[in-house]
């Protein structure tokens, strides 16, 4: 194993975000009080509680996991689709590296700055509700298999872009409806019968119930549902990127 | 000694069908510059990437230092320094950054002296902080350079490293090279300047439509070039050449007007002033002479030529 090179992409990948710092939390931290504004406030006041939860905190985990799902892809598919953009992939391929440390060094750095982002809406969020973490262990397992698991997804995203365009497809047309409808902003028992199973499709609804159950220990599905899900989808990620780099894909002519 | 890479009928066929390589068979020696010389699409870089790990070979074997370039790959580009044809780096990031992040890449631990020296040699010391984005194109080629000796390679690729550069960094790369051979780095370098090939290289590769169609040591390639032909322009046209002459050689133009004599400028005698007298002799009257030497080029596009012809 090439330690010193997974810390040197990781170094690099961390000097980027760290360039960007302002925007890259600047950005985050607004939409999430233009959320508590609009859901908390104005929404919220008409809603007393959800599964006997404040409404103003039950948005809470829901929003860490929007913004955690949203920049866990933008940052791992932006890492890797960059150099493939501008030339400077040579060096990976030509380095004395195998995919392990070159996807460790990558996702590892994209789900670092998600978990940042993260950790600094949950804070911003205490600002404006009461929060009680009911399972810290729980919620941190839930954060760092999210992160991971949702990097390695705009890792293949990265990997798989043509085009700008193509990269930013998957975040904005399925992540983020996903998320709206996981029960970010809802308990599914709110919703009508029929819309209720639809949902259960959904990965993104395991996701939230479980992070959810992890503050306030309520959940719309069991959280072992919760945490078998994010490990399924860990594991189907973890294949495709060993495919990936097997074939050389779309690297490696 | 066993030759620091070996290349073995290496073939590869892109996802299109086209043959880029098509069976290439070439031993490196340890510490020399060999420069493969070839039109563009002759199938150069591609076979640098395959050697570097950047295109998969579609048949054969590369091994460097003797290690197989599939199956011992960290130890084989362990060795291999690669500066690309395109510039192509990281525009936002400060030109030290980007060199120490290649040496990490290596696995090579810190070592900011030798990084220094790298910057130093190339003269981008000064411009260690500035962001990459913010220097010319030349400077932006040094510090692709610099990123490749980075981690103290053994063999260094140079991709067409002077194109489009002006002079005198052309210059300045061609003692950087001789330097760094001095330091016992072997180094292959295409191109498709013939004169780099002549100023810089120990042997010459001539590579066209995937094939390799000589390599050479340049001094032997030269001594061939060492032939000199000896035009003669005559005043009336010649039905044929006078028996007394049919000792030299010559041959006859097809407009019945001009001589030409073959002779070996580096040897003792020429031959050419009895020649000359022959001619007087034979009551040629000359309108003009001229010599003409037969240059590297000449050589090389007689070569790619042939080779063409070879394949049609």
């Amino acid at each position: 194993m090439n330690w010193r090179a997974i810390y040197a992409i990781y170094q690099f990948e961390m000097n980027r975000t760290f360039r960007t710092i302002a925007q890259s939390l600047v950005s985050p931290v607004i939409s999430t009080v233009l959320y508590f504004v609009v859901f908390g406030a104005a929404i919220g006041g008409r809603i007393d509680t959800v599964e006997g939860v404040g409404y103003g905190a039950f948005i809470v985990p829901g929003l860490v996991m929007l913004t955690l799902l949203q920049q866990s892809v933008t940052n791992a598919s932006f890492g890797i689709y960059f150099p493939k953009f501008i030339g400077t992939i040579y060096e990976l391929l030509s380095a004395p590296l195998s995919f392990i440390e070159i996807v460790i060094g990558y996702v590892g750095a994209a789900a670092t700055k998600a978990l940042m982002i993260a950790a600094i809406i949950l804070v911003t969020s205490t600002l404006f509700v009461d929060l009680t973490i009911a399972h810290p262990f729980w919620m941190v397992a839930f954060l760092l298999l999210t992160a991971v698991s949702f990097a390695l997804l705009g890792f293949i995203i990265g990997i798989w872009a043509k085009n700008f365009e193509q990269l930013q497809l998957i975040p904005l047309l399925v992540i983020t409806p996903l998320v709206f409808l996981g029960g970010a902003f809802y308990s599914v028992s709110m919703l009508p019968p029929g819309w209720r199973e639809v949902t259960y499709f959904n990965p993104v609804l395991y996701l939230i119930s479980g992070f959810r159950w992890s503050f306030f220990g309520v959940a719309d599905v069991p959280v072992g549902i919760s945490i078998a899900a994010i490990c399924v989808f860990l594991a189907i990620c973890l294949t495709a990127v060993w495919a990936i780099f097997r074939t050389g894909w779309r690297i490696k002519p | 000694m066993a030759p620091i890479i070996s290349i073995r009928d290496l073939t590869k066929t892109y996802d299109g069908g086209f043959e880029a390589l098509k069976g290439v068979s070439l031993d490196i020696e340890d510490g020399e510059i060999l420069a493969l010389l070839g039109p563009n699409g002759a199938g150069k870089t591609t076979l640098i990437s395959a050697v570097c790990g950047l295109v998969t070979p579609t048949s054969g074997s590369v091994s460097v230092g003797g290690h197989d370039i599939q199956h011992a790959f960290r130890a084989a580009r362990a060795l291999i320094g690669l500066v690309p044809q395109e510039i192509t780096i990281e525009p936002f990031e400060k030109v030290i950054n980007t060199v120490r992040f290649s040496r990490g890449l290596f696995g090579k631990p810190t070592d900011e002296a030798h990084i220094e020296k790298v910057l130093r040699s190339l003269s981008l010391w000064d411009k260690r902080h500035s962001r990459n984005q913010e220097l010319s194109g030349g400077m932006k080629r040094r510090v692709l350079i610099a990123k490749a000796l980075s981690h103290e390679p053994r063999v260094l690729f140079l991709d067409e490293p002077t194109a489009g550069v002006d002079v005198t960094l052309r210059k300045e790369m061609w003692q950087l090279v001789r330097e760094l051979r001095g330091q016992g780095v072997t180094i292959i370098l295409t191109t498709h300047y013939i004169e780099e090939a002549e100023e810089m290289a120990d042997r010459i590769g001539v590579i066209d439509h995937g094939r390799l169609l000589l390599v050479e040591q340049k001094s032997q390639l030269l001594h061939q070039l060492g032939r000199k032909e000896l035009l003669l322009e005559l005043c009336e046209p010649l039905a044929e050449i006078p028996p007394s002459l049919a000792a030299y050689g010559l041959t006859l133009s097809e407009d019945r007007l001009h001589l030409s004599y073959a002779f070996d400028s580096h040897a003792e005698r020429t031959g050419m002033t009895r020649l000359l007298a022959d001619i007087a002799g034979a009551g040629l009257n000359l309108r003009d002479l001229s010599t003409h030497q037969s240059s590297l080029e000449d050589v090389f596009l007689k070569l790619v030529h042939d080779g063409r012809r070879d394949v049609a």
